[in-house]
């Protein structure tokens, strides 16, 4: 019973932080294991998936509303499969990036807590196992960020975990108040249950709550130094994979308990157009690398809720597929860049925009790596994110809102502004003040990045296939 | 009859594979990477001239794949395709010798000829595309190629004009990509087919498809460099030599003009876009870019300032053509479109070597570098007397077929306007030949930059472009000249 793909994608990365943590002598290796082991997991339940549609596991036995059941459909194996090769290229950067014994011996159980976690959220189907799911999450997710152990790494880091313990708490109040209204906390049971002005404010709480976590404008004030300032395959794990959970517990949300109104869609929208516009200015402003590519999450996690509001509440039922490309392909490209840039740091030595091109040393790969990430945070073709961004304007179009098809381009722009700064700090060579140094070659710690920014890329040439496998088991047509 | 379509993605595939490997050889392992350039660029033309047989002989190549729900991904080799990619892997081809002369002791060689391949792939990608939707994926890729060789010396000044042809083109890019999404939520598909493809929007709705021919035009038109677009084009020429032809007479300038072919034609379709009275707002812009171009041509002293006002006047001619909707025209558009690429290649070639030879820039530092150089002024001479419009070189036959289209579609300002671009085109071309050859240079000073010799490959490529140029006029009748191929080509379009 217990060794069904769904429940080993859960207990695999548990048992793996309990071990690195009881024995750091061989955290390393059993991470990788750990790490492997989930994706073979995840691997086996895709080819279920493709075969049934939808998988459902109740532990022990019981079945809903009594005890806890695990589903898996498509999009839910397409986040876990892309958390999955995410964690395992993240791994392998970071076995070289991580600098001293005390970040290696708690790397590891963080970060297999986190994947815990984010597997636990991505197949739970009840409310309460999901408010669990969110705070192990944080546990890694707050734990990563200290994990520097610089001044500003602490203070961003706090800062993190009280806008993550404050949103938690937002989202456990909308739980208790749905339970004490319909006193079940299962999908099956919400979407059976009538819409009232006490579930409609239990729907306000938790949405909320989410929204600090995923950290949406106006919300995101917590984001841009806790994901700066952490380490590179922490910045890479915190900024592309745990924003995800909550963004994708809105969206199963939103189909069990649908936004009452017009409005809130657009409003939603409306939080996502600001986003990507107040994003893209402080992207346009910062001095530093690593909090541009921060600012940069800001904005693509506007976009992702304009690609959700794209074509207000009627093409709720398709919008989604538009909101999940784009968080696919940010989750590679983003853990790509911010690799990228934590290497650029390391051989550069500082990470000032304005003084990179100062540098006699050019880490030529790293920087290759990062435009081509770029290319698909801007959504160029043929990337994901130009899937992505393609599926959110069509949509918008062909329902005539084009408001949002505007400010997709005027973020485009943007995009293609801030990110050519550093394009030129890589480019120039005219205020160098030695001789440029000889190219030093391939960097192990550079194979991990250039393949996930390629797969941002090239897996936009697969966008068919990608599509119609996270329609399978209706993950938001049909009830389950 | 239908062949195994694996043809026209080898000639994709020759340059984009040839791209990584370009990127990750070494900087001192020169003679494979000449070795690999030349022997990918040599068989590109061998496998473009079989496709071009092929071809000819009623084969259609179709290769596609879907990658969004009715989208398809989706390569093909008409004529019109044909036209374009033989220009550009024969260019290329010269292009390549001539660079790797040009870049010989340089730094960063590698990154710059696998964004060199990349380029040419792009422009393969273009040209072969068979719906809106491929266009523009490789439309975007051309872009992103030639963006860091327009900026490969480094300096601010090149990044600046970096930064500026980065935010036109990616702006052009954009409203393509605005386009192509309208067009399909308007018609259900993107596919370019003669004729074609908006009868029933135009029915239904006739502003919207006025709109999407505003929008698809002025995005590819910045790439065409149609005023008040063209901006980017004189600021771009901090680009090396090889790159600054290969842009001018190739890749970039040429992807927009052949853009506008493959709207006007096959996505509106020449009586459509007619119908809705587009043509003749179209006519106007490229006749007003043809007369401003030659104008600020003239004032320009920098060498390659001069040429590329030019460019963005010659160009326009190929707009010209097709928005006059008239067959004649048309052949002449088609036929300039490889025939200014030839011409205008040349004179960039040449202005290099007078660069590199001779520290000479500018038109003013021009005197006697004729006979210090007869080879290279001799190629340039006979480009700059071709776009005058001397017969009968190759600028004669499209200035011809042009004004016989203008008469033709019953617009007869079209031949003013052709004798008053010429004259002007001789009023900043014969100071240049006039300096080069009867003026006796000044007495080298002790500080002036001395007399360095080129070698072959920056010798030759203007000379064989030269020669090609003198055969495209001269043979312009025989069977398989640009002008034959041509007539093929605006039978389809046109439908008869």
């Amino acid at each position: 019973m217990m060794i069904d793909p769904l429940t080993l994608s859960i207990f695999v990365p548990l048992f793996g932080a309990i071990l690195t943590f009881v024995f750091p002598r061989v955290a390393t290796v059993s991470a990788l294991l750990a790490v492997l082991g989930t994706c073979g997991a995840v691997f086996v339940l895709a080819l279920k998936i493709l075969a049934a549609g939808e998988v459902l596991v109740p532990l022990g036995g019981w079945a809903p509303p009594l005890g806890i059941t695990l589903r898996a459909d498509g999009l839910s194996v397409a986040m876990l499969a892309m958390t999955a090769l995410v964690g395992l290229l993240v791994s392998l950067g970071a076995l070289e990036s991580l600098r001293d014994l005390r970040q290696r011996q708690y790397f590891w159980p963080l970060w297999l807590l986190l994947l815990t976690g984010m597997n636990g959220v991505y197949l739970s189907t009840d409310l309460f196992n999901l408010y669990v799911m969110i705070e192990v999450i944080a546990l890694g997710a707050v734990g990563l960020t200290v994990l520097s152990g610089t001044r500003e790494a602490v203070r961003a880091g706090l800062e993190y975990m009280y806008a993550s313990i404050l949103g938690a708490l937002l989202f456990l109040m909308g739980v208790g108040f749905i339970y004490l209204q319909i006193g079940r906390l299962d999908f099956a049971g919400l979407i059976a249950a009538e819409a009232s002005g006490a579930t409609s404010a239990a729907l306000a709480l938790m949405v909320v709550g989410l929204l600090l976590k995923t950290a949406l404008f106006p919300l995101h004030f917590w984001l841009p130094a806790a994901h700066a300032n952490a380490t590179a395959p922490a910045s890479a794990l915190l900024s592309g994979l745990v924003v995800k959970a909550a963004l994708y517990i809105f969206l199963r949300l939103s189909t069990y308990m649908p936004l009452p109104d017009e409005t809130l869609v657009t409003l939603i929208g409306a939080l996502g157009a600001g986003a990507v516009l107040w994003g893209g200015v402080q992207a346009l402003r910062t001095e530093r690398l690593k909090l541009l590519v921060a600012w940069s999450t800001v904005v693509q996690i506007g976009l992702i809720f304009i690609a959700f509001a794209r074509a207000g509440q009627a093409g709720l039922t398709e919008s989604w597929k538009a909101a999940a490309v784009l968080i696919l392909a940010h989750g590679m490209a983003k853990a790509a860049m911010f690799l990228a840039a934590g290497r650029i740091k390391d051989e550069v030595g500082h990470d000032r925009i304005a003084d990179l091109d100062k540098s006699e040393i050019r880490p030529t790969l790293a920087q290759f790596t990062f435009a081509i990430a770029a290319i698909s945070l801007i959504g160029l073709p043929p990337s994901l994110g130009f899937i992505g961004k393609w599926s959110l304007m069509e949509g918008a179009m062909a329902a005539g809102y084009w408001h949002w098809v505007a400010v997709t381009m005027i973020g485009t722009l943007m995009s293609v502004a801030y990110f050519s700064r550093v394009f030129a700090g890589f480019l120039r060579f005219d205020r160098m003040r030695g001789e440029l140094s000889e190219h030093k070659g391939w960097a192990l710690a550079d194979v991990a990045p250039l393949t996930l920014a390629a797969a941002a890329i090239s897996l936009g040439l697969m966008a068919a296939p990608i599509l119609s496998f996270i329609e399978l088991g209706y993950p938001f047509g049909a009830a389950p | 009859m239908t062949e195994t379509p694996f043809l026209p993605l080898f000639i994709l595939l020759t340059s984009l594979l040839a791209s990584p490997i370009l990127f990750a050889l070494p900087e001192s392992a020169a003679r494979l990477r000449t070795g690999i350039n030349l022997g990918v660029a040599a068989l590109k033309v061998a496998l473009v001239a079989w496709l071009g047989w092929k071809v000819s002989q009623g084969v259609i190549y179709d290769v596609s794949f879907t990658m969004l729900p009715g989208l398809e991904f989706k390569l093909q080799a008409d004529p019109l395709a044909i036209l374009f990619i033989s220009l550009s892997a024969i260019l290329w081809l010269i292009t390549t010798v001539y660079s790797v002369g040009y870049l010989e002791r340089g730094p960063h060689r590698a990154r710059f000829f696998g964004f060199f391949s990349l380029c040419v792939a792009a422009t393969v990608g273009i040209a072969m595309a068979g719906n809106l939707f491929t266009f523009l994926i490789f439309y975007e890729l051309l872009t992103l190629a030639t963006y860091p060789l327009v900026i490969h010396r480094g300096t601010a000044e090149a990044l600046r004009a970096g930064r500026i042809y980065l935010i036109y083109t990616l702006a052009g890019g954009l409203v393509l990509l605005l386009g192509t999404l309208a067009l399909w939520v308007l018609a259900g598909t993107t596919d370019f087919s003669p004729g074609g493809v908006l009868d029933q929007v135009v029915t239904e709705n006739r502003l919207a498809a006025q709109m999407l021919f505003v929008v698809l035009v002025g995005a590819v038109g910045v790439k065409a460099a149609l005023v008040p677009f063209h901006a980017w084009l004189p600021i771009a020429m901090v680009a090396p030599a090889p790159v600054s032809a290969l842009l001018h007479a190739v890749a970039v300038v040429k992807a927009g003009a052949f853009g506008i072919m493959r709207v006007v034609y096959e996505v509106f379709g020449i009586e459509t876009a007619q119908a809705l009275g587009m043509t003749a707002p179209l006519a106007a812009m490229a006749a007003i870019t043809i007369l401003y171009g030659s104008l600020k041509a003239i004032t320009q002293d920098d060498i390659k300032k001069r040429l590329a006002y030019s460019t963005v006047s010659q160009v326009s001619y190929i707009t010209l053509g097709v928005a006059l909707a008239s067959p004649i025209a048309a052949i002449g558009a088609l036929a300039h479109l490889i025939h200014q690429g030839l011409m205008k290649i040349t004179m960039f070639m040449a202005a290099g070597n007078l660069a590199e030879g001779l520290g000479v820039k500018k038109v003013s530092q021009m005197d006697g570098v004729g006979r210090a150089m007869p080879g290279t002024m001799l190629a340039f001479s006979t480009a700059a007397l071709a776009m005058i419009g001397l017969p009968p070189l190759a600028g004669f036959v499209s200035k011809w077929y042009l004004a016989q289209g203008g008469l033709d579609a019953g617009a007869g300002w079209v031949i003013a306007l052709l004798l008053g671009s010429s004259l002007l085109n001789a009023l900043y071309f014969l100071p240049m030949l006039h300096r080069a050859w009867f003026r006796d240079g000044k007495e080298q000073d002790g500080d002036a930059p001395a007399k360095q010799r080129i070698g072959w490959m920056l010798a030759a490529p203007p000379i064989t472009t030269a020669l090609m140029v003198l055969a495209v006029g001269g043979f312009a009748n025989a069977p398989f000249s640009p002008l034959e191929w041509t007539r093929f080509v605006v039978a389809i379009e046109y439908q008869e």
